[in-house]
C-alpha cells in the first residue's frame, strides 16, 4: 500500500520568491550596475579637483566634495568597483581553496583529519589583519592583490571547516556506501554526490563571506593596507573624511551608506537564498 | 558449486573491545544465505568488513575471500574493481539509500554507465536509458518512465527500497548483501520486496547474503542461516533443520518467539 505512487504529475508548482533574495537582490544589482557604470562614466574624472572644498550635496555633486574638492560621487562609484571586486576575487579564492582542504579533510585518515582540523582552527583565530601585514610586507606594497590575498586566506578556513562537517555528514550516508560498494571511486563520489549536495549551504556561506569581504576590504582600505589611490576604495574615503567628521558629516556618510547598502544587501541575498534553498521548504508541498 | 564468499576466523576490534570474534562461513554461488541475530551482535561490520568499508578505527584479521580475491589487507584501490563487479548491497534505511538531490532514472543510470565500463563498452545515452527502464521494470515499479524522472522523496519507501535494489541490480553482481532491507517498511510492502528480492536473486543466479533479526523473514528468503550473538557464530544449517530442531538455547528463544508471535497473529480479529 505504501507502493502507490505519490509523485506529483506534471511540473513542480512555481515557489514564491522570498522577499529578502529580492530586496537583497535588487541592492547588490544596484551596486553592480554601478560598478559597471564606472568603467565608462563617471560624473567627473577620478582624480580632478573639480570643486570647492568639502561641499555639502548638490545637483553638480550629487555627493558633495572631499577635502581637495574632487567630486565625491565618482569616487564612491569607484569604490562600488573595488568593493566587489575584492570581494568577488576574496570569495572565490576562500572557497577554491576552502572547499579543496575541507573535502580532503573529510576524506582524510584519522590522524591526518586532526591536523587539518587543528590548522584550521588555528588559521580561524588568526587576525586578518595580521595576514594583510604580512602580505603587504611580502609584497611590494599593498595593492588589490594583497587585500584579495588576505580576505580570501582568511575565509577559506571557515569555508574549509564547514566543507569537512558538511562533506562528512553526507559520506556517512548510505548512498555513499551503496556508491562505493558498487565500484565509485572517491573523486567521482566527490563529484556526483558530495559536491552538489553540499553546494546549496555552501553558496549561502559564500553571499555571507561576501559581505565580511566587503567589510574587511573597507577596513584594511580605512588602515591604509588596502588598494593604493587613485582607487578609491569606501575605507579610504571614510579615512580621509575622519579628520572633518564634525565639519562635513556628509564626507563620511555618503560611502557609509554605500558600505551598509552593499553589505545589508548581500546578508539579505544570503537569508534569501537560504530560505530558498531549505529542503524542507521545497519539498513541504 | 564454487564458492563465492569465504570468510575464516574473522575478527574485528576497536582498541576499547573485540566487536566480532572468530567467525567462519561461506557462501557458494548462487547460495541464499540469512544472518540473523540480535542488534548489536556485529551483522552489519561483518557484512562490511566483507566489503572493505569498515571504518579505519577498526582492526580486522582472519581472511576473507570473495570471488577469489582477498579482501583483508588488500589496498582500498585495489577493492574499488573488484566491488560492483562482484558484490553489490541494499540497506536498511530506505530515506538515505538514495541521493536526494539525483533523480532515480540518473542514479541507476550512473551505475549502469560504470558498470559497462568496467566491461569495456560505451552505450549511448539512449542505449542506457531504456537499461534503466528496463531495471526499473525488473523491480516492479509502478510507472517506471515517470519514477525514472522523479527525486528520491517524491515518491514512497518501499519505491525506494526498489529503486535501491535496482542500482544493485545494475551492477550484475555475483553477490548480493542486503543488510535488513525490510525493517524500515510496513508488513505488507515488506512481503513484497522480500519476494521481489528472492525472485531477482533466483532469476539472476546471484549469491544472497541476507542480514536480519526477524527469522520468520529470513526464513523465507534463505535456504541456510546463520546465527550470530555477541559478536559471535552459535549455529548454522539449513533453515528448515534450524528453525524445525534449533540446537542451541538462543535459536530456540528466537524460533519459541516466532512461533508465539505467529499465534498471536492467529488470534488476532
Ligand atoms: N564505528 C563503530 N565504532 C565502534 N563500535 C561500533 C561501531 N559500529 C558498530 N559498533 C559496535 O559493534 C557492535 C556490532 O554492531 P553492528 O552494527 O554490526 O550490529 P548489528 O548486528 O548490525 O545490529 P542491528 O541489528 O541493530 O543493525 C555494536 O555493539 C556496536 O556498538
Ligand atoms: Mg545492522
Amino acid at each position: 500500500m505504501s507502493d502507490t505512487p505519490v509523485v506529483s504529475a506534471g511540473a513542480r508548482p512555481k515557489s514564491s520568491m522570498p522577499w529578502p533574495l529580492m530586496v537583497g537582490g535588487l541592492l547588490v544589482g544596484l551596486h553592480l550596475v554601478i560598478a559597471l557604470l564606472s568603467l565608462v562614466w563617471t560624473p567627473y574624472a577620478v582624480g580632478d579637483m573639480v570643486g570647492g572644498r568639502l561641499e555639502g550635496p548638490s545637483f553638480v555633486h550629487w555627493a558633495g566634495t572631499d577635502r581637495l574638492g574632487r567630486d565625491l560621487m565618482t569616487q564612491i562609484m569607484i569604490g562600488s568597483r573595488i568593493a566587489l571586486v575584492v570581494g568577488c576575487g576574496a570569495v572565490a579564492l576562500g572557497a577554491l581553496i576552502g572547499v579543496t582542504i575541507g573535502v580532503l579533510a573529510a576524506f582524510a585518515t584519522r590522524t591526518l583529519d586532526d591536523v587539518l582540523a587543528a590548522a584550521l582552527d588555528i588559521l580561524i583565530a588568526f587576525p586578518t589583519l595580521l595576514l594583510a601585514m604580512l602580505i603587504v610586507a611580502s609584497s611590494d606594497g599593498a595593492s588589490l592583490w594583497t587585500a584579495i590575498l588576505a580576505i580570501g586566506i582568511a575565509g577559506s578556513a571557515i569555508v574549509a571547516r564547514l566543507t569537512r562537517i558538511l562533506a562528512k555528514r553526507i559520506l556517512s550516508m548510505d548512498y555513499i556506501t551503496a556508491a562505493r560498494i558498487s565500484g565509485t571511486a572517491s573523486p567521482g563520489i566527490v563529484r556526483i554526490h558530495v559536491l552538489p549536495n553540499i553546494w546549496p549551504t555552501l553558496i549561502v556561506n559564500f553571499a555571507l563571506q561576501f559581505g565580511l569581504a566587503v567589510i574587511a576590504e573597507a577596513s584594511l582600505s580605512y588602515l591604509g593596507l588596502g588598494a593604493p589611490p587613485p582607487n578609491a576604495s569606501w575605507g579610504r574615503l571614510l579615512q580621509e573624511a575622519q579628520a572633518s567628521v564634525y565639519t562635513a558629516p556628509f564626507g563620511a556618510i555618503a560611502p557609509g551608506l554605500a558600505l551598509v547598502s552593499l553589505v545589508i544587501g548581500l546578508n539579505l541575498f544570503a537569508d534569501g537564498l537560504r530560505e530558498a534553498a531549505d529542503p524542507t521548504r521545497r519539498r513541504s508541498r | 558449486m564454487s564458492t563465492l564468499l569465504s570468510v575464516e576466523d574473522l575478527q574485528i576490534r576497536t582498541a576499547a573491545r573485540p566487536l566480532v570474534s572468530g567467525i567462519s562461513f561461506s557462501i557458494a554461488a548462487g547460495e541464499r544465505v540469512g544472518l540473523i541475530g540480535e542488534s548489536g551482535s556485529g551483522k552489519s561490520l561483518t557484512a562490511l568488513a566483507v566489503l572493505g568499508l569498515l571504518p579505519d578505527t577498526m582492526r580486522v584479521t582472519g581472511s576473507i575471500t570473495l570471488d577469489g580475491h582477498p579482501v583483508i589487507g588488500a589496498r582500498d584501490r585495489d577493492l574499488v574493481p573488484l566491488r560492483g563487479r562482484s558484490v553489490a548491497a541494499v540497506f536498511q534505511e530506505p530515506m538515505t539509500a538514495l541521493d536526494p538531490l539525483m533523480r532515480i532514472g540518473d542514479q541507476v543510470a550512473e551505475v549502469v554507465r560504470r558498470r559497462a565500463l568496467r566491461d569495456g563498452t560505451k552505450p549511448g545515452r539512449a542505449e542506457i536509458a531504456s537499461r534503466v527502464l528496463a531495471l526499473l521494470e525488473r523491480v516492479a515499479l509502478p510507472e517506471p518512465a515517470r519514477i525514472a524522472r522523479a527525486f528520491p522523496h517524491e515518491i514512497s519507501g518501499g519505491q525506494r527500497q526498489r529503486g535501491a535494489i535496482a542500482m544493485a541490480l545494475a551492477c550484475r553482481p555475483k553477490l548480493l548483501i542486503a543488510d535488513e532491507p525490510t525493517t524500515a517498511l510496513d508488513v505488507t510492502t515488506q512481503a513484497e520486496i522480500l519476494k521481489l528480492l528472492e525472485t531477482v536473486v533466483r532469476d539472476e543466479g546471484m549469491g544472497l547474503l541476507f542480514i536480519s533479526h526477524d527469522l520468520p523473514v529470513v526464513a523465507t528468503v534463505a535456504e541456510r542461516a546463520l546465527v550470530m550473538r555477541h559478536g559471535a557464530l552459535i549455529e548454522e544449517g539449513p533453515v528448515g533443520t534450524l528453525f524445525g530442531r534449533p540446537s542451541h538455547p538462543y535459536t530456540e528463544g528466537l524460533v519459541a518467539a516466532a512461533r508465539a508471535f505467529d499465534a498471536a497473529l492467529e488470534f488476532a480479529p
